[in-house]
């Protein structure tokens, strides 16, 4: 898979983006990329907090214009 | 027009009784033809088995007829949809019929799905089934003292359900006496002890008041169930005495079979509530992959927008409405207290200090869901 499956986690409270995020990478087969989208602030530390203990890659973080864009890499 | 509601579950059914009370008069004339197909005979108040799990509501409480919660304008089959067949604007059902629909509403739900952790089934206690939460209770009356861990899989229904069963716990091991004999153990997915942000700051300095300890970045992996040990994806232990879980769920098999959403989650617009790619199909509550809660509230407020916007495009040609986000969640805080979490896409909840009058409003809409599932509050 060389494409990137966009999960929009935009404006939301409850589940909010990281546990979106667990939700789709528990679906991805190893390898798979993923792409989350937040308006939260904190995800752009929660996100690589957690990609970085539970062994997986973050591939890139940014912020475009009030939507901050995680790219990660399903590793195991 | 032909308008089938699939499933007669909370959204369900309140968005079919207003659909059958807006369009009393089409459906009178023959204009609109109103049916829904469930799986059960029977409708369940879901939130109901927490108290279950804690000896304080009997399991025939949470039960009614569902033919007694709908309008008699509708047509209600207990036949579940075995195929949907999008292109063709019909399903199949498992008694071999063929439904035909102008308009379909999907609201079939989600299942816990606890065998795709190995050993939760066999070492864990949970509360997200009828004959679970009975059991959970005889486990917990027999429980003398010890190490109980909880744990908390994804996506789980009922985002609140993890506080709510520990703030029970406490509750409940103090009114037996034995309070300083069990140590709990609070686990939970992502970096806080909630994912909302203010009820995780509410529900940290009170788990530290009732003397729960927490791990947070905890993501269930296994249970090793002869040992007694729970283990997360993050690579720690925890071992345990009692393990309480909250189950990983899915979307209903259907639904990932006829391959209309990963995880049996339907791609929903977050805001019209259709279907992607299908206009005039539209999902409701645990079944759409909306990043809002799962929960019996979230579906009532879908349901009340897709019933008006129905409607309107039968009388006027158009929707009217957009869903907002909204969802509206009672927290039970442990000592007969309560308190609420309401937020819409834009807004977050702004959490107030729980107290005894939210507690017995809970109560009593315990009661008052029946009126609500009728469409009617």
């Amino acid at each position: 898979m060389s494409e990137f499956k966009t999960i929009d986690a935009r404006n939301t409270f409850c589940p909010g983006p990281l546990m979106e995020l667990i939700t789709y990478m528990k679906q991805a087969e190893v390898g798979d990329m993923l792409e989350l989208l937040s308006t939260d602030n904190g995800t752009a530390s929660d996100v690589p907090e957690w990609i970085d203990k539970v062994g997986h890659e973050m591939i890139s973080s940014e912020k475009v214009g009030d939507v901050w864009h995680l790219k990660v890499r399903k590793l195991k | 027009m032909r308008i089938l509601v699939v499933g007669g579950g909370c959204g369900g059914t309140i968005l079919a009784n207003n659909l059958a009370r807006r369009l009393a008069n089409e459906i009178r004339g023959r204009k609109v033809r109103l049916t829904m197909l469930s799986a059960s005979d029977k409708h369940m108040y879901q939130p109901g088995l927490l108290y279950v799990a804690f000896g304080q509501m009997m399991p025939d409480e949470l039960y009614r007829d569902q033919q007694s919660l709908l309008e008699p304008s509708i047509e209600f089959h207990v036949d579940p949809v075995e195929a949907f067949h999008l292109d063709q604007n019909r399903v199949t059902t498992k008694s071999g019929r063929t439904h035909e629909y102008d308009v379909l509403v999907i609201a079939t739900g989600s299942r816990i799905v606890p065998e795709e952790v190995p050993g939760l089934v066999e070492g864990s206690e949970t509360f997200y089934s009828e004959a679970a939460a009975v059991k959970m209770f005889k486990r917990l009356r027999e429980f003398e003292g010890g190490k109980v861990a909880i744990v908390v899989g994804v996506p789980h229904k009922c985002p609140i359900a993890p506080v709510e069963v520990t703030f029970s716990l406490h509750d409940y091991f103090k009114t037996r006496g034995i309070r300083d004999k069990v140590h709990i153990k609070y686990h939970y997915p992502i970096g806080r002890i909630h994912t909302i942000e203010n009820v995780a700051k509410w529900a940290k300095p009170e788990f530290d008041r009732i003397g729960v300890e927490y791990e947070t970045l905890f993501n269930v992996r296994e249970v090793d169930v002869e040992n007694q040990v729970v283990k997360s994806e993050e690579g720690t232990e925890t071992e345990y005495d009692l393990l309480i879980s909250i189950p990983p769920h899915r979307g209903m098999p259907v639904i990932e079979r006829d391959q209309m959403g990963d995880g049996g989650w339907i791609p929903t617009d977050r805001y019209k509530l259709t279907m992607e790619g299908h206009d005039n199909v539209y999902v409701l509550g645990d079944t759409t992959n909306l990043p809002v809660s799962k929960t019996g509230s979230a579906a009532h407020f879908e349901a009340e927008v897709v019933a008006e916007n129905i409607s309107s495009i039968i009388k006027i040609g158009t929707p009217v409405r957009d869903y907002d986000g909204k969802v509206y969640c009672f927290i039970e805080a442990g000592h007969d207290r309560a308190t609420y979490a309401m937020f819409n896409y834009e807004n977050p909840p702004d959490l107030k200090a729980p107290n005894k009058s939210m507690h017995w409003f809970k109560m009593s809409y315990n009661k008052m869901y029946w009126t609500s599932v009728r469409g009617l509050l």
